[in-house]
């Protein structure tokens, strides 16, 4: 049991560190400077307040996404499906957010709660799939992502514009934007909504650790048939894992709808937000705290990344390949767990 | 004792990182020091420094982002300066990056940035309220600001000429649209290309389809095989990369008939080498928006102290900031140069309003 939780601990550090090593490695062979580099990361993402800001307001949706694919994994469910929930989430939001007028202490928490409804809709369809016909969930939720893509288009476009390609701003009394944190930070986005994403880590936490539901969960995790002879109901499970999975992913979305942008706009392309959250939840080795930390590693690495053409002189194509060198490694954790092994095994001998 | 084991496993790691990386730096510092000497240098002198943000497309993207970029170089490149200093781009991955880029640029201490592309439209506007003191650019859609100057393109100008070239050339008295996405810039397109066509023959059928955004080629092509499949024979295409698909049809067309007429009008750039199939090129002529041109201008009006602040430019086709390019001669005869020249002396003397929406073009329409 000791050494399971030191692994736990041990081997993202280990894979995060033999990513920027091997980071460093591609800038030397190509002629760049890696300490530059990194400074220049480093600088980017916490050099001065306007960037700090930046890293928290891009760290946010990832804790968020981050929870809602671990939560899943727990129960041995593979969330792919939390980009289509981020967007559902975001527009519900935001359609919350511009068509409701409501006094503050309504508008917020009923934009948030309906988001998060969405996103657990979302997540609702793959669990009761799953659970009542056997498809993969997998599958369900790649669908459904696409789903989520084209029609929130095609309601941002018909429903709430006459064919604009952005929603009006939301309402102030929805905004999660908050004028003293951009004032600390000059003038970043970071908004409340850190608050709400820590908050949820720690209901995340709870859930899991605390509760009958947790525990339920985490036994048809390991053991689906052990837990249906044990008398727990896993159709029920199934469905509100992914219940709870989709409505955490749905709260990134309305993160980005009510601190970031306040508006939505068309998109030709997916956000990646739900993607990345699969990386963060295998960094941060699917508990709560492991998933904030990883969520601001990742959130860092992508808003600094965007410093290294500028001050290091590094293009943005070997940028993008460190970065996913760093995201390869934190990835192969099971790799780098079995080198660890190895490792100690012949130590033993 | 398992513990302190690990802990060995990983200093001795972690020692054996810091070496390489120490190591490796000591060969390369050389030319990185002086990089940064060079771009400490700019900050010192007084000189006049300019920086553009793309959007999602990038500098290499064939289109306007390239064009802007190309601009700026030529720019630099006429003032003596390199790229990190005096200029420089900061590329965006997707739209949460724009308001980091503006920030850091401004905060660089940069006079001049310009947004590339109407999804930059809210960061600049955001950006140029939070810095009063310095300048802004934005490129295909106007933001209102004392500190920003609005650089518009007359597009709908040039696709009436496309139109008329379109209308002239066909044999089918069929024609094709193929938009980006459906908004407000991509319909001054639209509109302009029917419009002109429409003076040309008042008869002649208009095939509109828009792709849904600019990045898809496999939509693009799908589209296109279906309009040349029902009797278009030449396609416009306002569709940045989608556009693509619509050349890759019309070239695996023409590879399979070579006898067959299909053609396709480009835009943003001269789109002429994007045609070329064997000893054929399918590219009839392309709508050429000088971006380059643009930037080049607004970036000299803002060294040389009348930066168009607060005011929107708009390039069209008297200055050549929108033409026709005839660069494929085989396709595009004389005849029709001289019609299309012909069209246009009478937009520039202003004897046609050329539409910009889809309501002007219908009085347009019936006053034909």
């Amino acid at each position: 049991m000791m050494t399971n939780k030191w692994f736990n601990i041990l081997v993202p550090i280990f894979s995060v560190f033999t990513g920027l090593l091997s980071g460093a490695i591609i800038m030397l062979l190509f002629g760049y400077n890696p300490i530059q580099g990194y400074i220049a990361l480093f600088q980017g993402a916490f050099g001065d307040p306007y960037f700090f800001g930046e890293t928290i307001r891009q760290t946010t949706p990832y804790i968020l996404t981050g929870l809602a694919i671990a939560f899943a994994f727990r129960a041995g469910l593979f969330n792919i499906g939390a980009e289509g929930q981020v967007i559902v989430g975001w527009l519900a939001a935001v359609w919350i957010g511009t068509t409701v007028d409501a006094p503050m202490y309504i508008h917020l928490p009923l934009a948030l709660l309906v988001a998060a409804l969405a996103g657990a809709l979302w997540g609702f369809i793959p669990g009761l799939l799953k659970a009542s016909l056997g498809v993969h969930e997998v599958i369900v939720t790649i669908m459904l992502n696409y789903v989520a893509l084209y029609s929130t288009n095609a309601i941002i476009r018909n429903v709430l514009t006459e064919s604009a390609d952005k929603t009006d701003m939301i309402a102030p009394t929805a905004s999660l934007a908050s004028a003293w944190l951009e004032n600390l930070t000059y003038f970043s986005r970071m908004h409340y909504g850190i608050f709400l994403a820590v908050i949820a880590a720690v209901v995340m936490w709870f859930i899991i650790d605390r509760t009958n539901l947790g525990f339920e969960l985490k036994a048809v995790g390991y053991n689906r048939y052990a837990s249906k002879y044990a008398g727990m109901s896993v159709k029920r499970n199934i469905i509100l894992t992914m219940i709870i999975s989709g409505a955490f992913a749905g709260l990134a979305g309305s993160m980005e709808g009510l601190g970031t942008y306040g508006n939505m706009t068309v998109s030709s392309g997916f956000s990646n937000l739900g993607f990345d959250g699969i990386a963060v939840a295998l960094l941060g080795a699917n508990n709560a705290i492991g998933v904030i930390l990883a969520a601001l590693l990742f959130g860092a690495l992508k808003v600094g990344a965007l410093n290294m053409p500028t001050q290091a002189g590094v293009p943005n194509e070997l940028v993008d390949i460190i970065i996913a060198l760093i995201i390869f490694f934190v990835a192969s954790s099971y790799l780098i767990r079995w080198i660890i092994l190895r490792f100690k095994g012949r130590g033993n001998k | 004792m398992q513990k302190s084991k690990h802990i060995l496993v990983l200093v001795l790691v972690l020692s054996l990182g810091v070496i390489l990386v120490a190591c490796g730096s000591s060969g390369t510092n050389k030319s990185n020091n002086d990089k940064s000497d060079e771009a400490g240098g700019d900050d010192k002198s007084k000189d006049y420094s300019v920086a553009l943000v793309t959007d999602e497309g990038g500098v290499d993207d064939k289109s306007f982002n390239q064009s802007a970029w190309e601009g700026l170089q030529a720019w630099g490149k006429e003032q003596g300066l390199s790229k990190g200093k005096g200029f420089d781009y900061a590329q965006s991955d997707n739209e949460s990056d724009y308001l980091p880029n503006l920030t850091r640029l401004t905060k660089d201490g940069y006079d001049l940035i310009f947004g590339v592309g109407f999804l930059l439209q809210d960061s600049v506007s955001k950006v140029a309220k939070q810095n009063p003191d310095t300048n802004y650019a934005i490129v295909d859609t106007v933001v209102e600001a004392p500190n920003v100057a609005s650089i518009t393109f007359a597009e709908h100008e040039g696709s009436f000429l496309a139109g008329v070239a379109a209308a002239m050339k066909t044999k089918t008295d069929k024609l094709g649209f193929v938009g980006g996405v459906d908004s407000e810039l991509i319909n001054k397109f639209e509109v302009g290309f029917v419009a002109g066509a429409k003076s040309v023959n008042p008869n002649i059928n208009i095939d509109i389809q828009y792709v849904g955004n600019f990045s898809s080629a496999a939509d693009g092509k799908l589209i296109a095989t279906r309009m040349y499949k029902d009797g278009a024979d030449i396609i416009y295409h306002a569709a940045g990369a989608a556009g693509n698909g619509v050349f890759a049809q019309a070239k695996d067309l023409k590879k399979n008939a070579p006898e067959r007429e299909i053609w396709v009008i480009g835009v943003d750039r001269d789109q002429h080498d994007e045609g070329k199939i064997g000893e054929h090129n399918v590219a009839l002529t392309s709508m050429v928006k000088r971006v380059d041109l643009s930037v080049q201008e607004v970036s000299k009006l803002g060294i040389e102290g009348d930066f168009p602040g607060g005011k929107i430019l708009e390039f069209g086709l008297e200055d050549d900031g929108v033409f026709l390019a005839s660069t494929n001669e085989d396709a595009y005869p004389e005849e029709i140069k001289v019609k299309v020249e012909e069209w246009k002396e009478k937009i520039v003397n202003g004897d046609i309003e050329v539409p910009k929406t889809r309501d002007e073009l219908k009085k347009f329409e019936e006053s034909l």
